[in-house]
């Protein structure tokens, strides 16, 4: 240890403003994603992939391939499924697992919590990066959703609207990434069992993810509890921009789950995420 | 209500914080006020539990106060709490180290979030990473670092920035010997250069060997504050004799409470302590009282002046580690 002098001399001239505090913490999750590259891509990939295999290959090849809906193959309604599925997942356990740490433990959260930024946007840029993870992992299972498949059984997939499109992915993967702090902050890390079972597993299994909303006319009680679950208004919609020929919901429905969904669970989110930091 | 005031480093006045519980209310902070002048190195010191960290909290804008107001370096912690962010760093308790980043890159992005350029904040890192001896740990993750390497690097993420003042929250618990008087010395330095610096310990022998000024806090509350010298000569005792007996305290032991130069006598079951100013003879006194009441010393301490008398006399009770 030598004199300290140095280190209390003048500082560079630092200008700290809110705006360059929130892209520096953008630019930490994009170094930490970076570094975790591989390990995300093989998780991200891991599900969807053996899904296609199975469902879209395996099935078809042995005679026991699902038929579609009004002649699509049963690989064109997985698409925008597995997609939205993907992001909402990801999304979700971007911030989910590390808030449970931050918050618990060392609560490491402290770090983050006394850069020169307020909570509650510290809560925001939870969101956006959250949000930006589950994003790349809906786009890292396209090409697989797209090019796995037995002979015959390629998807018809075009993007028939670029705005609806892209609303949908953005609104997608900012309201699962709200949802997800919400549930990171109210959730008691213990329980994150329960989390699983009883949130994310039903969320994907009934998400309209290996069906259309529109088929479940034939079992109606489910296709009205599924209006609860976020992740039916993101297939839906992404199957509205890249399938229009698959029955799906009308736009004005999921646009205004997707985009009212996450203005109320991130104004909610920002709340106890405010409250669960600042004791 | 009276607001702190503004020219000085910290000043707080009648802070309060009780944590609501299902189990009821529990009041960790009952009035404290304070007043840290720049450039001084100022100690609260007190039992675990005692509302140290609570009040650290307060100060460093991660606890919202029930009642009470306090600024740092003259900006309000609550209202202007970002302003304050700026200008303080925080060596907290538990290790809040970015455990997804390396040693040099907890300090590169903590450079980033107070606004230096990327060229800056990584110049920066390396500086600090030097003068703390910490440059062969600099790509090291933070889990894979000794307790006391982690405070290190802890520390000088609190200085990155360059804060107006430092807060350390027990930044010694936990240590082994050499590395709190290495500590020290960091601790030291630093003051010598002119930083002002806030430390809570529970150590009588940190708060005397760093500290300008001491607060001894419990309960929630100052019991007492000034230089260690000053709280050392209001005690009113300066030294504590701790007797215990194989048996029942012999009653003339409480006659000793009358006599000059006797602050206070406390009995418990088979011990006695008593808060005395030059207490000469007074243990070979109780040894007597003992024998011709038919028990005997089987365990005796004299403490010697220092901030652990006063903090006996100030609370009345064995120190709580």
């Amino acid at each position: 240890m030598s004199s300290t002098a140095e280190v209390l001399a003048a500082p560079p001239a630092v200008r700290p403003t809110v705006p360059r505090t929130f892209l520096a913490m953008m630019a930490r999750e994009v170094r930490v994603m970076r570094k975790n590259f591989l390990s995300t891509f093989v998780r991200v990939l891991a599900q969807p992939v053996m899904f296609v295999f199975v469902f879209a290959y395996v099935l078809p090849k042995i005679g026991g391939g699902m038929a579609g809906q009004g002649g699509a193959t049963f690989s064109t309604i997985l698409v925008p499924g597995l997609v939205g599925s993907s992001i909402m997942m990801q999304a979700m356990m971007a911030v989910i697992f590390p808030l449970m740490m931050e918050l618990t433990w060392q609560r490491s959260i402290t770090d983050r919590a006394l850069a020169p930024i307020p909570v509650p946007l510290l809560a925001i840029q939870k969101i956006s990066a959250a949000a930006l993870q589950g994003l790349i992992g809906g786009l890292l299972v396209f090409p697989a959703v797209l090019f796995i498949h037995a002979d015959g059984q390629a998807p018809t997939v075009h993007v028939s609207n670029w705005p609806v499109f892209i609303v949908v992915m953005l609104s997608g993967a900012l309201l699962s990434a709200a949802g997800g702090l919400l549930l990171g902050t109210l959730i008691n890390p213990q329980k994150a069992q329960v989390l699983f079972a009883l949130i994310l597993m039903p969320i994907t299994m009934l998400g309209c993810v290996y069906y259309p909303w529109e088929a479940l006319d034939s079992v109606r009680w489910l296709q009205i509890v599924s209006l609860f679950n976020p992740l039916v208004y993101l297939s839906e919609g992404l199957r509205a921009a890249l399938t229009p020929d698959v029955g799906h919901m009308p736009v004005w429905a999921f646009l205004l789950a997707l985009v009212g969904g996450t203005i109320a669970l991130t104004w909610f989110a920002t709340r106890t995420f405010t409250k669960r930091v600042l004791t | 209500m009276t607001e702190p005031p503004a020219e000085t480093a910290i000043g707080a006045v009648d802070l309060h914080k009780t944590y609501k519980s299902p189990r009821g209310d529990v009041p960790a902070v009952r009035g404290i006020d304070l007043d840290v002048r720049p450039g001084e190195f100022f100690g609260l010191l007190g039992p675990n539990g005692a509302g140290k960290s609570t009040t650290i909290g307060m100060l460093t804008t991660l606890v919202v106060p029930t009642s009470g107001s306090a600024r740092v370096c003259g900006f309000d912690v609550t209202r202007q709490s970002v302003e304050v962010k700026r200008r303080i760093g925080m060596v907290s308790q538990n290790n809040t180290l970015d455990t997804d980043l390396s040693a040099f890159e907890n300090l590169e992005f903590r450079g980033r979030y107070f606004g230096m350029s990327g060229r800056d904040a990584r110049r920066r890192a390396d500086e600090l990473l030097e003068m703390f001896n910490l440059t062969d740990r600099r790509g090291a993750e933070p889990m894979e670092m000794s307790g006391g390497q982690a405070k290190r690097l802890m520390i000088c993420r609190a200085l990155v920035h360059r804060p107006e003042v430092l807060f350390l929250d027990e930044p010694t618990a936990g240590l082994d010997p050499q590395t709190r008087v290495n500590l020290w010395e960091v601790l030291r330095e630093l003051q010598k250069d002119g930083q002002t610096i806030v430390l809570t310990t529970h150590y009588m022998e940190e708060a005397e060997a760093l500290c300008d000024r001491v607060a001894v806090v419990d309960h929630g509350r100052i019991l007492a504050s000034g230089t260690v010298e000053e709280l050392k000569g209001s005690a009113g005792a300066d030294t504590v004799l701790t007797v215990a007996y194989d048996g029942p305290v012999p009653d003339d032991v409480s006659g000793l409470r009358d006599r000059d130069g006797i602050s206070k006598v406390e009995l418990s079951d088979g011990q006695v302590r008593v808060f005395a100013h030059e207490p000469d003879g007074l243990l070979g006194e109780l040894v007597a009282l003992g024998s011709s009441a038919g028990v005997s010393v089987t365990d005796a301490s004299q403490l010697r002046p220092s901030l652990e008398t006063v903090f006996l006399t100030l609370t009345g009770r064995e120190y709580r580690e």
